[in-house]
């Protein structure tokens, strides 16, 4: 499903941010990106919603090179990836079915059946009686489960969650890492930056650690240089 | 992918969207299309007065006429003569003749000085013979050459036509025209660059939705849609805005202008904007405003990009 080879990043003025990283995550697998600050987990996700072009290398998603794709075909690629933030990046001044809502009047669903789908997402994350509400009138973490109602409600094949619970109690943590499993379950893949090990290793899928850059666990070893793959 | 009913649809519920959100904050967007439809309702009203103008002195302008005064010494017997002759030609409609006696008494009878003409011992009008051009004939140049025809006559003191103000007056419609067309061409600019203006400002305050609507797979086209139909609206509002007061102005100034024909014999009355300058004004006024946003957008929505 997403593949990594030989993936360089270097941000203008400053030294490579990922250096040489491969690795693969299969359909319906899920995995945690980890590493200290600064180690290029964010990098990684942004290259896989296409926020940001490799330097080197090709990013691959079912086998399509998107480090190349023209401006038009970006959007069509996000709409594949589900992306949850640890801001949220909700907008205010809608309802949260409004919120919600968004990736279908994006997609052109039917009005009909946004309704249908934007409570089905909603029960999921646990949600149904607040989407009438304001984001504003939510707590943390309710908020951050609605931006996974929205990441997930036109069921994308991949879903990416960059540090979901980096503010909220170990117990609701754990209740949203329990949620992005259920959604492996149903054969999507999951990647998910964290720094939170204790969680990491209670949860027992496979990691990725990026240090300076590299990926030192989890990857795959890479092909001698000058001719990737 | 999407079906065509659906996108339909789609574009239904943006564009009245996009109506109801303009609506629901009408003080600046009313400023807005106050400045439109002023500004458009001032070429398009000078534009309806030149055309009543225009039809006015179209009225007048088979009516050019050569005046013939004769020579102190010409008696009426030889005006009536060269009167004869003058009728036989071609390009003469009619002739009528005024003798001396007939002018004198005219003046006397108009000017109030008869008292005054009464100490004079000769009657100090000439004969007057005016010639009216046939249809065919009755066109500036001809009429010029006929003119000159006359003067050569020797019982002719002096020629005169009656059209040479009219021709002035079409020197200066014609400027007029132009000075319009100057007026209009300047304004549509300066509607332009307040509709794209205010939709800049729009832009600016929804870079959040907009940053969020690109993350989540929202394309140009989407994003574009709410604000390309808000400039529409902008368009039709202010075009309406200003058929409004070209409208109101010339019923303003239809009762003191029937007042003046009265006093003119005619029962002329000042026609407004029709059917076809009224699409024309819609159609130009919502061009502008669609221009107008399309210009904002392209220039604004690339440099918002998520990080
Ligand atoms: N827009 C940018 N311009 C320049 N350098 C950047 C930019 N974004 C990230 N970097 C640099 O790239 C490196 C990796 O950053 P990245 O955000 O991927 O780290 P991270 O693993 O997500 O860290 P954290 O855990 O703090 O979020 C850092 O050294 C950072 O300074
Ligand atoms: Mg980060």
């Amino acid at each position: 499903m997403i593949e990594f080879h030989n993936v360089s990043k270097r941000y203008p003025g400053s030294g490579d941010a990922l250096s040489r990283v491969s690795f693969k995550l299969a359909g319906g697998e899920m995995a945690f990106l980890t590493g200290h600050s600064g180690a290029g987990k964010s990098t990684l996700l942004k290259l896989i919603a296409v926020l940001i072009r490799p330097t080197n290398g090709q990013v691959l998603i079912n086998n399509e090179n998107i480090g190349h794709i023209s401006r038009r075909r970006i959007p069509y690629v996000r709409r594949n990836v589900g992306i949850i933030f640890q801001d949220h990046k909700l907008l205010f001044d809608r309802t949260v079915f409004d919120n919600v809502a968004l990736p279908l009047v994006i997609a052109g669903v039917s009005h009909r059946e946004i309704g249908r789908r934007v409570r089905a997402s909603l029960d999921k994350v646990g949600l149904l009686n607040k989407e009438k509400s304001l984001p504003i009138t939510l707590s943390g973490g309710q908020q951050q489960r609605v931006g996974i109602a929205r990441a997930v409600v036109n069921k994308p094949p991949i879903l990416l969650a960059d540090e979901p619970t980096g503010n909220l109690d170990p117990e609701l943590s754990r209740e949203i890492m329990e949620l992005f499993a259920q959604f492996q379950q149903v054969g999507v893949s999951v990647l998910i930056a964290s720094h939170d090990l204790d969680l990491i290793s209670q949860m027992g899928h496979k990691v990725l650690t990026l240090d300076e850059g590299r990926m030192v666990a989890g990857g795959m070893h890479n092909a001698p240089q000058g001719e990737p793959r | 992918m999407i079906s065509p009913s659906v996108y339909i649809a789609r574009h239904m519920q943006v564009m009245l969207a996009t109506l109801g959100d303009m609506i629901r904050s009408p003080m600046s967007n009313l400023m807005t299309i106050a400045v439109m439809g002023i500004a458009l309702a001032l070429p398009t009203g000078l534009h309806v007065i030149l055309k009543n103008v225009q039809q006015v002195t179209a009225q007048w302008d088979g009516a050019a006429q050569i005046s013939l005064f004769m020579k102190p010494s010409v008696t009426d017997k030889q005006a009536d003569q060269l009167a004869n002759i003058l009728q036989k030609r071609q390009d003469v409609k009619s002739v009528t003749r005024i003798t001396r006696s007939e002018a004198l008494e005219e003046f006397r009878k108009n000017s109030g000085f008869g008292e005054a003409l009464e100490a004079l011992e000769d009657n100090p009008f000439p004969a007057v013979i005016v010639v009216f051009p046939t249809e065919q004939s009755d066109n500036l140049l001809t009429v010029q050459t006929m003119l000159a025809s006359f003067k050569q006559r020797p019982e002719v003191e002096l020629a005169q036509l009656d059209m040479q103000w009219l021709k002035r007056l079409y020197a200066i419609m014609d400027f007029g025209r132009r000075g319009i067309w100057v007026l209009a061409a300047m304004l549509s600019l300066s509607v332009l660059l307040v509709v794209g203006n205010t939709i800049r400002l729009a832009i600016q305050n929804r870079r959040d939705e907009i940053e969020i609507i690109k993350l989540i797979g929202g394309t140009d086209a989407f994003i574009r849609r709410p604000f390309l139909y808000t400039g529409f609206w902008y368009g039709l509002s202010g075009g309406i805005l200003s058929w409004l007061l070209v409208t109101l102005s010339i019923w303003l100034l239809s009762g003191p202008v029937s007042q003046l024909a009265t006093l003119y014999d005619s029962n002329y009355s000042l026609s407004s904007l029709d059917l076809l300058g009224s699409i024309i004004l819609l159609g130009l006024s919502i061009f502008l405003g669609l221009a107008g946003s399309w210009i904002a957008v392209s220039r604004h929505l690339d440099a918002i990009e998520p990080e």
